[in-house]
């Protein structure tokens, strides 16, 4: 079993799709030579060539549109958004295009592409490159959205996205490229069945603690600590956004009646604030013994000076603060 | 190239059903039959009639929100289409995407679309996959002038001449995107000198002379696959009708309107040239009673056919 970190074991994922799926092919900017603005497909071009690892002008709305077009005629895209930032670009293929298509003829055609993006904060990039907008995308009707944490789900998941017959958006923060861990490097699965499903990370009886992608590893930082070495907390990472695990969260939920969302992303309208609607509006309603509470980075743009940046995103703090003023 | 009686009278036989299919859709429109609104190509049957006649059933064409005459050029059933618009069960789309979202891949047909310039790179896409497969087909990609000022369509031309994509962009030019003229529009020389910026050999033709249409595509391909390179046709046509059905036609004269009508209809002009050559007005009216009976059939066959049923949407969503 090798320890991988994210960006590798994403393009170890990537690596195995190629080798299997002759159809397969990635394209985006600066994935070839360069190997990718944060290293994840360093490699492929040697080993697959330049027919199959295509380096994209800078244009995001052809990046995103040649994978619908390309998907519906029995290709097997993968796309990069080199900063998940850039994807607004490409909002008519992915909104209008790729999630609908299948809907809107009827179920005539599939569009089977994964669009994978740099998201998140915490790198001093700025307002243009830091945004967590993954719930943009949970809101069309058509698109599956994941959020990986670590090593192990970021490879499974990809090859997950990568067999689901629908549109999936992968978001990537770029602070977990660097996690290291162990990895089983599985086949690629049959079907997408782990898409959809929530994982629990640790079992509790205090508190439930929904999180995903990169804001996991802040929680699991707070409930690890000797602070808190007292509370039972249970950790769920959603990994994927749409469609949403909520059977997991409820189940949870009525066990320890209290429930905790931790993101970076503002609240307004945010995967969060949906988690605890769900929530409210379910059975579990009646065994929440106190409000739940969402601990969300701030309604700003994401500024770059570090002491700034960490004020805009939740910290480990934060999220202690959160669980004391709870439990 | 020289067009043969056979080709000559399925153009014309083309034009016909697409006009008659488009009055038999006023018609209904009128009687409140039709729900939501619909965007005519009458007065532009040429160009899809001639573009899609000469493709073959492997080759794919991505479509626009005037999209029926590509439909039909293509060679989708009537009966499904209006079953589509009447919301039934045996339409395209099961009643999903009427009027602006036909696509029948069957015939090669990726599908009409609702976001002016949004096929664009899609055609793209699909151009690449006939590359990666080494297939020997094109992708024909229609669009209107309102098209040629969106991002989309300079990133696809930019990157289908990078990559020597298999790919014929058809810019139906009909002068007007809704109200605005194309030359209030449309910066620089032509629409067709945009597809020279981008290195690709473009020509500017007569959109409502059927075989010019024709011969013009059937050479574009040739070329495509034999030089592995894009090519780019501006057809100048007119519609006339309103760009929908809320249109009040201000933004143009009725001598304007009329002018196209009298002096430049493609199907009119087509008859003439058709019977100076020698076809006969009875073999041309022998097509006409069959594209009318045609019509007739599939419109009333649609309208006793069953409704979409209500199924889970949500489900319907993915795949």
């Amino acid at each position: 079993m090798p320890e991988l970190s994210v960006g590798q074991a994403i393009n170890n994922a990537l690596s195995l799709i190629l080798k299997e799926y002759p159809n397969a092919f990635i394209a985006g900017e600066d994935i070839g030579i360069y190997g990718g603005a944060f290293g994840v497909t360093d490699g492929l071009l040697e080993t697959f060539g330049e027919e199959r690892i295509k380096d994209t002008p800078i244009a995001e709305d052809v990046i995103a549109g040649l994978a619908v077009g390309a998907a519906m005629t029995d290709s097997k895209p993968i796309v990069e958004m080199q900063f998940s930032d850039f994807i607004v670009n490409a909002m008519d293929p992915i909104v209008n295009q790729a999630a609908k298509l299948h809907f809107m003829y009827g179920g005539a055609v599939n569009v089977p592409i994964v669009v994978r993006g740099a998201s998140g904060a915490g790198t001093g990039a700025a307002a243009q490159h830091s945004q967590s907008l993954e719930s943009w995308f949970c809101h069309v009707p058509g698109l599956k959205v994941v959020t990986p944490s670590n090593p192990q789900n970021a490879y499974d998941l990809l090859l997950h996205s990568f067999v689901d017959p629908n549109p999936v958006i992968f978001m990537e923060h770029k602070l977990i490229y660097k996690i290291k861990d162990d990895v089983v490097l599985n086949n690629i699965p049959s079907n997408s069945e782990l898409l959809g499903q929530a994982k629990i990370l640790s079992e509790g009886n205090d508190i439930t603690i929904v999180s995903y992608s990169n804001m996991v590893n802040a929680v699991k930082g707070a409930i690890s600590s000797d602070e808190l070495s007292e509370i039972s907390a249970e950790l769920i990472d959603l990994q994927t956004l749409s469609p949403l695990d909520m059977q997991t969260i409820i189940t949870s939920v009525s066990k320890t009646k209290k429930l905790l969302v931790c993101q970076e992303a503002p609240a307004n309208s945010s995967v969060g604030s949906t988690v605890i609607s769900n929530v409210v509006q379910s059975d579990a309603f009646s065994s929440l013994s106190i409000a739940p509470k969402l601990v969300s980075g701030l309604h700003s743009p994401m500024p770059s000076a570090k002491h700034l940046e960490t004020t805009v995103i939740p910290q480990k703090e934060d999220i202690m603060q959160a669980i004391k003023d709870m439990v | 190239m020289s067009v043969t009686k056979d080709t000559q009278l399925e153009l014309h036989r083309m034009m016909m059903l697409i006009r008659l299919f488009e009055e038999a859709l006023e018609e209904m429109f009128s009687r409140g039959l039709l729900h939501g609104t619909m965007h005519l190509s009458i007065g532009q049957e040429a160009t899809a009639a001639g573009a899609c006649l000469a493709l073959d059933k492997k080759d794919l064409i991505t479509s626009t929100h005037r999209g029926h005459g590509h439909c039909l050029g293509k060679g989708a059933d009537p009966y499904k289409m209006f079953a589509e618009l009447l919301g039934r069960e045996d339409g395209y789309c099961r009643g999903r995407g009427g009027s602006m979202h036909i696509a029948d891949l069957s015939n090669g047909n990726l599908g009409a679309n609702g976001i002016v310039a949004g096929s664009l790179t899609i055609s793209v896409g699909a151009a690449l996959s006939f590359q990666l497969q080494k297939k020997e087909n094109i992708v024909l990609c229609f669009f209107g002038d309102g098209a040629v000022n969106e991002g989309s369509f300079h990133e696809a031309l930019n990157l289908a001449s990078l990559w020597n994509l298999p790919v014929l962009f058809l810019c139906e030019n009909n002068q007007y995107g809704m109200s605005m003229a194309s030359e209030k529009a449309v910066a620089g020389e032509s629409i067709a000198s945009r597809g020279h910026s981008y290195g690709i050999e473009s020509i500017q033709i007569d959109g409502n002379d059927v075989e010019a249409v024709y011969e013009s595509v059937s050479t574009c391909k040739d070329e495509i696959l034999s030089n592995n390179r894009p090519k780019f046709i501006e057809a100048v046509t007119y519609r006339y009708r309103g760009h929908s059905k809320s249109d009040r036609n201000l933004y143009r004269t009725s001598e304007e309107i009329n002018f196209w009508k009298d002096e430049k209809d493609p199907i009119k002009r087509y008859i003439g040239k058709l019977l100076e050559q020698g076809i006969t007005e009875v073999d041309l009216k022998e097509i006409d009673e069959e594209v009318k009976n045609t019509i007739r059939t599939s419109v009333k066959k649609a309208l006793d056919s069953p409704l979409s049923p209500i199924t889970n949407l949500e489900e319907d969503s993915y795949a």
